[in-house]
C-alpha cells in the first residue's frame, strides 16, 4: 500500500460556481489504476465526486479523463506511472477531457461532441451489390489493415486534445475521420467515393487537420487517428481525384510539383499555386489579402523581389528521376507499418505468417458486421 | 565536432536569416557545418501526404548524401528545422523497419549511385546542443547571459510528437530542452499555454481563419504571461508566428507584437553575437524588446 495525493477539478454547471481543484488522500497498491483513486475518494471521502466507468479494463472507454493534462484512460493508467508524470510536488491532477462541454466534474458530454460526429461519417458499412451468397471474400491484409481503426473504443482522448477543433468546433475530428477509414479502407464497403467526397466537400472534413499528431499521442489503443486522415487524403486525391474546398489537393499537388521542378521547396510559387496558380481566380484574393505581408516581407528584405520571380534552385537530375520512377508506377507502393511490422519484431515469425498464408482467406459475415473483438 | 548539414528549404528562403544565424554560432560551439546541398526538400509531411514512397525515397537519398560525409569524418546528421526533424524522422523510421522496403527504395536510388544504410543519426540542432555539446559547455561559452531576458519556447509539433518515434522520455526529455537552453543561456524561461502546440502552418491554405487563430491564441498566451519573445527550432512555425503575426493579430482581435526569434539567434545573442549579424532586422515584428535588452548589455548595436 502506498499513499497517493489526487487533485481532482471539479465543476458543476449547474450551481453556477466557478470550477475548483478539490486535493484527496488515497491508499492503494501502486499498480492500482488512477480511476480506482478516484473511486475510493468518492466512497471514502466525498461522494458527490462525478466519474463515469463501467468496464475497469480498458474496453467500454467511458472513463476518458486528462491525467497530469495527458488525455487517457482512467483505469488504463496506473498510479505510480501517474506520479511519475505528476509535477514536483508529486500530486497527480485529474480533469475532465477537453473539446466537450463539462456535465459534472470529470464527466464530459459525449453526446454534444463525439458521438454528433461519428454519426456525421455514416458510420456502418454500405455493402457491395449484389450481396453474395455467402461470405464477402476479403484479403488478409486489407482486414488487418482496418482492425487499426476498428480497435477504438470510442473514448474521445484523441478529439479532448485535438488542436484544430481547438480552433474550429465544426472540424469532424480524428475519431470520426478514423472510422471513416474504417469503412474507405475496408473492400466490401461500396461507397468510398462519396464518402471521400462528402468529406472533401465539406470544409470542416479531412482537410482540416493540421497534422500535429495529438491523437496519435493520446490513443490509447494504437488507432493512430492521423495516419488514417492522411491515408483518406491520399486516397481522394490520388485515386478519386476529388478537389476539395480547402484547396487541400491543389496544395498538396503544388507542393509535390514544386519540389519537382525546384528540389527544394520555392515558397514564393506555393502560395499561388495552390489557389490554382497565379492566375487562377481563387488566387487573386487570395495574394491581394496577403500583400500588406509580402510588402512588409520585401521591406525586411525577407524576400527579394528576384527571389519573388526566379528560380535560384533546379532539382538534380537523381531528384528527378525518383519521382519518374515512383510516380511513374502503376500502383502505390505504401509501406504500412502497422500491417508489416519490423523486421525485429517479426524475427522467427515467418513460418507462422506462412502457415496463415497457407489456409484459407477470411471469411467476413455478409452483413459487414465487425464482431466484437474487444 | 563535424556534422553533414540540412539546412532545409524554409531557411534558405523565406528565413534566410536562420540559415545565416546556425552558420554565424556554429563555429563558436565548434560546430563544422558540411552542407547537403544536393539534397532535396523534406517533404513536410505533404509529400507523404501525396506519396509515402516519393517522400520516403527523397529522404533516404539525403540521408545516403549524409552518409557519404559520416564515412568521411562527419559525427551525425544535423537539421535546423522540426517539420525537417519530424519528416524525416517519419520516414527513417520505415526504412529502417523492413530490409525488403528499404532495397526497392535504393533500386530506386541506384541510378545515382546511392543506397541508404539503416541507422542514420539525424539530430536537430536543438538536440546536438543538448546531447552532444551538453549544456554545461554551452553554459561555460555564454558571454552575454540572458539575465532578465523572459524566453517563450516554441517547439512546432513535429519535434515533440509522437514521442516514441522521436524517442523522448524521461531519460531523454527532449521536449523540455528549449527551456533547458533558455536557462543555460541565463534567460528565464516563461510556462504559457501553447509552447507544446501546433502553430496551425499546415492548414494556412486550407483554413487560413482556423490557422491564424491558432497562431494568434498562442502568441495571446505568451502575452498574457508577460513574455519577452518566443524562440523556435522550426522555420515554418517562424512562419506563420511571425511573418503572418499581422493576420493573426488581426483573426484574434488584439495586439501582439511578440517578437519571434530563431534558436540559433537566441544562442548567439548569448554568445555575444550582434542582433544586425544575426538577422534580426529581417524579422517582421521588430525585436525590439530583445535588441533594448541586449543593448543594454552590449551597448549599441548601430541603426538598422
Ligand atoms: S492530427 Fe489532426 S485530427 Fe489529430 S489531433 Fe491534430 S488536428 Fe486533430
Ligand atoms: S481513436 Fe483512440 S482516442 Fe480516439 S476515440 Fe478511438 S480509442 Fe479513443
Ligand atoms: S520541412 Fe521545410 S525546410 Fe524542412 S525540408 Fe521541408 S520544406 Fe524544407
Ligand atoms: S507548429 Fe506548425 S510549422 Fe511548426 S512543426 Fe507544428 S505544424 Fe509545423
Ligand atoms: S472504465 Fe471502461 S475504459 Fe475505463
Amino acid at each position: 500500500m502506498a499513499e497517493f495525493k489526487l487533485k481532482i477539478r471539479r465543476y458543476d454547471p449547474e450551481t453556477g460556481a466557478a470550477p475548483y481543484w478539490d486535493e484527496h488522500t488515497v491508499e492503494l497498491e501502486p499498480h492500482r489504476s488512477v480511476l480506482e483513486g478516484i473511486l475510493q475518494a468518492r466512497n471514502e471521502n466525498d461522494g458527490s465526486i462525478g466519474v463515469r466507468c463501467s468496464c475497469r479494463s480498458a474496453i467500454c472507454g467511458s472513463c476518458g479523463v486528462r491525467v497530469n493534462g495527458k488525455p487517457g484512460l482512467a483505469c488504463h493508467t496506473h498510479l505510480d506511472d501517474a506520479l511519475a508524470s505528476a509535477g514536483e510536488d508529486g500530486v497527480i491532477e485529474v480533469e475532465p477531457m477537453g473539446n466537450m462541454p463539462i456535465i459534472k466534474d470529470l464527466i464530459v458530454d459525449m453526446d454534444a461532441v463525439h458521438w454528433k460526429k461519428i454519426q456525421r461519417v455514416t458510420p456502418w458499412l454500405i455493402g457491395k451489390e449484389p450481396v453474395p451468397e455467402r461470405e464477402y471474400i476479403v484479403s488478409r491484409e486489407s482486414m488487418i489493415d482496418v482492425t487499426q481503426s476498428m480497435a477504438c473504443i470510442q473514448c474521445g482522448a484523441c478529439v479532448s486534445d485535438c488542436l484544430s477543433m481547438e480552433v474550429d468546433p465544426l472540424f469532424v475530428g480524428p475519431a470520426a475521420l478514423a472510422k471513416t477509414y474504417r469503412f474507405v479502407g475496408d473492400p466490401r464497403d461500396a461507397a468510398h467515393e462519396q464518402r471521400l467526397k462528402d468529406l472533401g466537400e465539406d470544409k470542416h472534413g479531412i482537410y482540416d487537420c493540421t497534422h500535429c499528431f495529438k491523437c496519435i499521442e493520446a490513443c490509447p489503443k494504437g488507432v493512430a487517428p492521423m495516419n488514417q486522415i492522411m491515408r483518406l487524403r491520399r486516397i481522394a486525391g490520388n485515386d478519386f481525384h476529388i478537389k476539395d474546398r480547402n484547396n487541400g489537393e491543389r496544395h498538396e499537388m503544388a507542393f509535390v510539383n514544386n519540389i519537382e521542378k525546384n528540389g527544394i521547396l520555392h515558397e514564393a510559387d506555393l502560395l499561388p499555386d495552390s489557389y490554382g496558380g497565379k492566375f487562377h481566380p481563387r488566387a487573386v484574393p487570395e495574394l491581394i489579402s496577403s500583400l500588406p505581408i509580402v510588402m512588409t516581407a520585401l521591406l525586411r528584405r525577407k524576400m527579394t523581389p528576384g527571389k519573388a520571380l526566379l528560380h535560384p534552385h533546379k532539382a538534380p537530375d537523381g531528384v528527378k528521376r525518383i519521382f519518374e520512377v515512383v510516380e511513374g508506377r502503376d500502383e502505390r507502393n505504401e509501406f504500412n507499418l502497422y500491417i508489416s511490422g519490423t523486421d525485429a519484431d517479426n524475427e522467427g515469425t515467418a513460418e507462422v505468417a506462412e502457415a496463415i498464408e497457407a489456409a484459407e482467406p477470411a471469411g467476413v459475415a455478409p452483413d459487414g458486421t465487425e464482431g466484437s473483438s474487444a | 565536432m563535424k556534422v553533414a548539414y540540412w539546412p532545409g528549404c524554409v531557411s534558405r528562403g523565406f528565413t534566410a536569416e536562420l540559415h545565416g544565424s546556425m552558420a554565424a554560432v556554429a563555429p563558436m560551439l565548434n560546430i563544422e557545418l558540411v552542407e547537403l546541398d544536393r539534397a532535396s526538400c523534406c517533404g513536410a509531411g505533404v509529400i507523404a501526404e501525396h506519396s509515402q514512397e516519393l517522400a520516403d525515397t527523397l529522404n533516404a537519398r539525403t540521408f545516403a548524401l549524409a552518409q557519404q560525409e559520416i564515412t568521411q569524418g562527419a559525427d551525425l546528421m544535423m537539421n535546423i528545422c522540426s517539420t525537417c526533424q519530424g519528416a524525416q524522422s517519419e520516414c527513417q523510421q520505415r526504412l529502417d523497419a523492413s530490409a525488403e522496403y528499404r532495397a526497392q527504395v535504393n533500386e530506386t536510388l541506384s541510378d545515382e549511385g546511392l543506397e541508404y544504410q539503416d541507422g542514420i543519426i539525424n539530430k536537430n540542432f536543438l538536440w546536438v546542443l543538448v546531447e552532444d555539446i551538453g549544456l554545461d559547455k554551452l553554459k561555460t561559452l555564454v558571454k552575454q547571459p540572458l539575465t532578465d531576458l523572459r524566453v517563450g519556447p516554441f517547439y512546432g509539433c513535429y519535434i515533440v510528437r509522437p514521442t516514441d518515434r522521436l524517442d523522448i522520455n524521461a531519460a531523454q526529455p527532449r521536449d523540455e530542452y528549449l527551456g533547458q537552453v533558455i536557462e543555460a543561456l541565463g534567460g528565464t524561461v516563461i510556462d504559457y499555454a501553447g509552447s507544446h502546440k501546433c502553430c496551425g502552418f499546415p492548414i494556412i491554405t486550407m483554413n487560413k481563419e482556423a490557422s491564424l487563430e491558432q497562431a494568434g491564441r498562442h502568441l495571446g498566451d505568451a502575452v498574457d504571461a508577460e513574455a519577452d519573445c518566443l524562440v523556435t527550432p522550426c522555420p515554418l512555425c517562424h512562419l506563420n508566428l511571425d511573418l503572418q503575426q499581422p493576420m493573426a493579430a488581426k483573426q484574434v482581435g488584439r495586439e501582439l507584437n511578440m517578437p519571434v526569434l530563431h534558436l540559433p539567434q537566441l544562442v548567439g545573442l548569448a554568445l555575444g553575437v550582434s542582433p544586425k549579424e544575426l538577422g534580426l532586422q529581417h524579422h517582421i515584428v521588430k525585436p525590439t524588446s530583445v535588441i533594448d535588452w541586449s543593448q543594454a548589455v552590449v551597448g549599441g548595436v548601430g541603426g538598422w
